[in-house]
């Protein structure tokens, strides 16, 4: 892995580079990079199966971060090709021409995170979601508790306790529990 | 087209494609009909439905539809602390849960640099093998079903109600066990497990030989299940299918022999495949698939070691802040690549968690494609054999 990754800086612009285990690797590139690095792995480096396409919201910087998970079923190892977009123009260019699986976790992410594919086969259609008006849910701002306190009434006679809070009279007992 | 025509026609080859690639469907033309199978229906795999474009009893479009089940557990996660999203994680997926304690729990690990105790991987891959059996039990009975053997699911149901019972006095529940925790596991094996489990695999043995006589040798379930649902090899990559699914297209992919984990680099077995990749291939892989774990869970309950820890310590779970990081954690369930994508940010809680389910893409895109050109009483066979849970997709 460590050798793969070496090639591919002589090749490409990466950022940053993480080693998290011996068959496990996370790389960040630029969005001009991405899709020729995606090929790359794709054609030359065995990297046929995209494992998953999902964001991490990193809402305090003000970026999310796409993560194109590639695996060499033959080789057994994994790499991990991190993107980070601005917040606010959340918008990406659509890979359902190299997998076209790829177009669901899009369409997905357009639905749960509001990052935009254009030209992604049924982005714009309701996913699992019927029409949600709200914030993406996924995105870090919106409030789930807020939402559900102000969507739907408190079954009648339901006592409801801080998960927190309880469980730690539970496991601990003996410790102060008022703090 | 004239009736004697339209027979003879090369079916893969309609409805027309516009110079766009979309499927050339004029529903005012009064030749189409849009039928729902699902989600309430006997014939659909779970909460969830296919939108059906049909002409005369000929499927020409399918688009899955989801969404009915959400339950927003990824981001129910992000508000809870490590250990608080073990009843959470299980509920992903209702037949095999383990693989999600097991995934997420290995993620935590990794991430927070914890090693667990040997006995307790031995544990961890006898329960992930018994879930294994249930939930092809499970699938058994559900593709006999579709084919009008509804004695099959009987049958199977009550193998797996066996299993179940070894579940219950192991971790004392039945479908949800939370007993995989960062860590280890709860506890060791009860007294005279090995020879109640030796019971129970016999009695699976003994069902699966009477499901084999009826099912698989059956006339009817033949002429419908042989040649339906091909999936190409070459599309094995290009859709990221796994398990079963891939295995009966010959691909013999399998990730617990690809990327061991847990003990399966210590037991001795090969991928169960296919070659014809139909709907009879598929659940050929999965009666042979079945027959090997319990080969496996003989081989782990003989090698395991006797003595030993079975829960590393582990810090006051409710203060437990792990370091920024990320991993992916996969194992093979009996649908395929079953996996775990976790970022941690320093906090006490997951940044984010996303589950990676096979169903995922069997479900839809591969689902989407297979169906097109089925006739609608083949949908249900079509469905089940590619073994989806709707839980998977809308995490």
């Amino acid at each position: 892995m460590q050798t793969l990754i070496s090639q591919l800086q002589t090749r490409f612009q990466l950022s940053e580079f993480i080693l998290q285990r011996d068959n496990l690797a996370f790389v960040t590139v630029t969005r001009e990079q991405l899709r020729p690095l995606l090929l790359h792995l794709r054609d030359k480096e065995g990297f046929t199966h995209l494992v998953l396409l999902t964001a991490v919201d990193w809402i305090e910087d003000n970026i999310f971060q796409l993560t194109y998970l590639l695996g060499d079923r033959t080789a057994g190892c994994d790499i991990g090709v991190r993107l980070m977009l601005p917040r606010d123009v959340a918008s990406m260019d659509s890979i359902h021409d190299l997998w076209p699986t790829a177009a669901t976790y899009q369409r997905e992410l357009r639905e749960m995170f509001g990052i935009d594919f254009p030209e992604s086969p049924r982005v714009d259609e309701d996913f699992i979601l019927e029409g949600w008006t709200d914030l993406p849910p996924y995105r870090r701002d919106f409030d789930t508790l807020k939402y559900s306190q102000e969507s739907y009434v408190d079954r009648l006679g339901r006592e409801t306790k801080d998960p927190a809070a309880y469980m730690k009279l539970k496991l601990y007992p003996d410790e102060d529990n008022d703090g | 087209m004239a009736d004697a025509e339209f027979g003879k026609a090369d079916r893969s080859q309609y409805p027309h494609r516009r110079p766009d690639g979309s499927l050339d469907i004029d529903l005012t033309s009064g030749k189409y009909l849009k039928l729902w199978q699902g989600p309430n229906h006997p014939g659909i795999t779970g909460n969830m439905s296919v939108e059906l474009t049909v002409c005369g009893d000929e499927v020409v479009e399918g688009k899955t539809h989801v969404g009915y089940l959400h339950r927003g557990f990824e981001k129910l996660m992000e508000r809870r602390t490590f250990i608080q999203c073990f009843p959470i994680v299980c509920r992903i997926c209702v037949p095999e849960p383990d693989f999600n304690e097991y995934c997420y729990a290995a993620a935590v690990e990794e991430l927070a640099g914890l090693e667990i105790p040997e006995k307790a991987k031995w544990i961890r891959a006898l329960i992930l093998e018994m879930g294994r059996i249930n939930s092809y039990l499970m699938y058994l009975g559900g593709q006999a079903g579709a084919f009008g053997q509804g004695v099959i699911g009987q049958w199977t149901t009550y193998a797996r109600d066996l299993m179940l019972d070894r579940f219950e006095e192991l971790t004392g529940a039945r479908i949800y066990h939370m007993f995989i925790l960062p860590g280890g596991v709860r506890d060791d094996l009860p007294e005279g497990f090995d020879e109640r489990m030796e019971q129970t695999l016999q009695e699976v043995e003994r069902t699966l030989d009477d499901v084999y006589d009826t099912m698989f040798r059956n006339a009817v379930f033949k002429k419908r299940a042989v040649g339906l649902g091909y999936v190409d090899p070459a599309l094995v990559d290009e859709y990221g299918i796994t398990g079963p699914v891939a295995r009966g297209a010959g691909v013999a992919r399998d990730v617990r022999k690809d990327q061991p984990y847990l003990v399966y680099d210590q037991l001795d077995f090969e991928p169960v495949t296919g070659r014809e990749s139909d709907v009879y291939a598929r659940a050929d892989v999965r009666r042979r698939d079945l027959l090997m774990s319990v080969d496996l869970i003989r081989q782990i309950l003989s090698k395991m070691p006797h003595k030993g820890e079975v829960m590393a310590t582990l810090p006051n779970v409710l203060h437990w802040k792990i370091p920024r990081g990320e991993t992916y954690i996969r194992g093979e369930c009996s649908r395929g690549e079953y996996g775990y994508y976790l970022v941690t940010d320093g906090s006490g809680y997951p940044r984010r968690v996303n589950v990676r389910g096979p169903s995922y893409t069997h479900a839809m895109a591969l689902l989407e494609k297979l169906i097109v050109n089925v006739n609608i009483s083949d949908v249900a066979g079509l469905m089940v054999s590619l073994h989806t849970y709707p839980p998977e997709i809308e995490r």
